[in-house]
């Protein structure tokens, strides 16, 4: 048993305690994002009513403020990451942002036609599109590796699709639709022993595993602010510093640039080459807040309790005649993907609704995958460090009632 | 009756689990391929026509509850119907299920279709109770199928 006091966090996020159609609201749909601590609303809040300004170039008091507190937010995700430096991390809108401006400007930078990208099949939609995007412009190949009846990647066929062709391999490290925890040290040692950049796309890790991109060796890392109960619209792109100094800009405009003229420009400097244009400036120091918050706990301290969780719910719910459990990979983070013979999902995300439970119901942006297991749709409750067993047990009486009722 | 059993009325639980015309038409002159890709409910519609009534139809799919349930109180209620007929009957369920859940709903030229009115609690559910009669839409307004109907 952790020693972790849930009662002492729940205290923390105000939305939590209260009834959703006349019920204790039990929420479970935190792979589509977190709730938010009241250190982080407070943050937010701070911004607007006391120093609401635009940042950089600024020489009144509140956009110094402004820009001290938007840059001290980047230096406590530098610290968090254990990046190189600051100018290492680029703020985005999310993971999708940070993923298309990756794709956009490393595929001009260094991918030509018949390149190779490798992919597994359990990507997110936002690490499918993009190279597709990309493969049309520019006639590169998307390769993509399966994975088992587990949801695991198959190791044989993913080195095997490694080829003298490969330009670059992007991999999600957290599956949010099976849960599976990829071996991303392993890939990217894979990776790098043929000298191919790899890309981790940390959408459904950052709040899980603890993150040491150095560590890793990654080369690029991109993960949303809201999943780690920060706000949404930010996010962030890693990159090492030898690569973001060779790409060139995503977007061009204020902000990005040291000196514009007809003739020529000059773009700025890293990160602010990446940053055109007013950033979401409450939501990068709404997002330092959060990850100082998650740093207080403890990343490991979260990820042993919500490995209880996942056991104690896994073990609950599979014990249910007529559920199946979509990804049973050996290592899996707090995701719980499931289908029921007697209701659709669809169905079930209702009936759960009217229980309080807010799970989430469809094919979480990973049709691929969905078509892998042939199943429609799943059913998935995603958990998080605020959540506690006896809201499992909530999920577990309203899934019998659920059979109850449609068969 | 709250609004969960009024969402699910066993009417609407009993179609669910033996739907009404399931199958593939062979004769079908109209035929149209509806999916909400949202959620994944997909549905094969196969029309009947002769001349401008509905001879006969039959779905073929997979989705939830009121998707499938929709589908099949529908094709009960199509056969002997013209045109003009289905879609005033699309257009009076469709002001039932996107109506405002705290007015009355009317019902009075409903019939079986009354059993839908839960719909209106659940915005996210209206797109499922209505995605046959859209695919219905679809499958009429298509030309008839001459290679079909020579066969």
């Amino acid at each position: 048993m952790s020693t972790f006091d849930v009662n002492k966090v729940r205290a923390d996020f105000p939305t939590l305690t209260q009834k959703v159609r006349g019920k204790d609201l039990v929420y479970l749909d935190n792979a589509a994002t977190s709730h938010k601590p009241k250190c982080v609303i407070d943050a937010v809040s701070d911004f607007y009513r006391n120093y609401n300004s635009n940042i950089h170039r600024g020489v009144h008091k509140l956009s110094q403020i402004a820009t001290d507190k938007y840059e001290n937010a980047r230096k406590i995700i530098k610290d968090f990451m254990n990046a190189d430096s600051t100018e290492e991390i680029i703020f985005t809108k999310g993971t999708t942002d940070s993923m298309n401006l990756f794709a956009n400007s490393f595929g001009k930078a260094y991918l030509k036609a018949d390149d190779e990208i490798l992919i597994s099949h359990m990507e997110h939609h936002s690490n499918i599109v993009p190279w597709q995007i990309l493969c049309e412009d520019r006639g590169c190949k998307l390769k993509v590796a399966p994975i088992n009846d587990k949801g695991e990647i198959i190791w044989e066929e993913f080195e095997k699709l490694i080829t003298d062709k490969t330009k670059l391999i992007s991999v999600v490290h957290i599956s949010n639709s099976l849960g599976t925890v990829n071996p991303i040290k392993k890939i990217i040692d894979a990776g790098h022993a043929r000298g191919i950049p790899v890309m981790i796309d940390g959408a459904q890790s950052i709040h899980h595993v603890e993150i040491d991109v150095k560590e890793l060796d990654c080369d690029f890392f991109a993960f949303s602010g809201h999943k780690i109960y920060g706000p949404t619209g930010i996010g962030v792109l890693y990159g090492k510093k030898k690569y973001l100094n060779e790409i060139p800009p995503y977007q061009g405009g204020g902000d990005m640039i040291l000196s514009v003229s007809f003739e020529k420009t000059i773009y700025n400097e890293l990160p602010y080459k990446f940053e055109a244009g007013t950033p979401n400036i409450a939501g990068a120091i709404g997002l330092g807040e959060a990850i100082r918050y998650v740093s207080e706990l403890g990343i490991r301290n979260i990820a042993e309790y919500e490995k209880e969780l996942l056991d104690y719910a896994t073990e609950q719910v599979s014990a249910i005649p007529g559920v199946n459990i979509i990804g049973t990979a050996d290592k899996k983070a707090s995701v719980l993907s499931f289908v029921m013979e007697a209701a659709h999902p669809h169905d079930v995300g209702t009936m759960m609704d009217m229980d309080g439970v807010a799970i989430r119901t469809g094919h979480h942006c990973t049709e691929p995958v969905m078509r892998r297991f042939e199943v429609p749709a799943t059913s998935r409750a995603s958990f998080s460090f605020y959540n506690t067993k006896e809201e499992i047990d909530v999920l577990v009486k309203s899934i019998a009632k659920i059979i109850d009722m449609f068969s | 009756m709250n609004e969960l059993q009024e969402l699910y009325q066993q009417v609407i639980l009993d179609h669910n689990k033996n739907p009404r015309n399931f199958g593939i038409l062979d004769t079908c002159t109209h035929t149209a391929e509806g999916h909400n890709p949202l959620c994944g409910d997909h549905i094969d519609l196969f029309v009947e026509m002769k001349e401008d009534v509905i001879e006969d139809v039959k779905f073929k799919g997979a989705g939830c509850a009121i998707s499938k349930a929709s589908a099949s109180i529908m094709t009960t209620l199509l056969k002997g119907k013209t045109v003009a007929q289905a879609k005033e009957m699309f257009t009076e369920f469709h002001e039932l299920v996107t109506s405002d859940p705290e007015s009355d709903p009317d019902v009075v030229n409903l019939g079986k279709l009354a059993v839908f009115c839960g719909v209106r609690e659940f915005p996210a559910r209206v797109k499922c109770a209505s995605l046959a009669w859209h695919t219905l839409m679809n499958a009429l307004e298509e030309k008839e199928k001459a290679a079909k109907t020579e066969e």
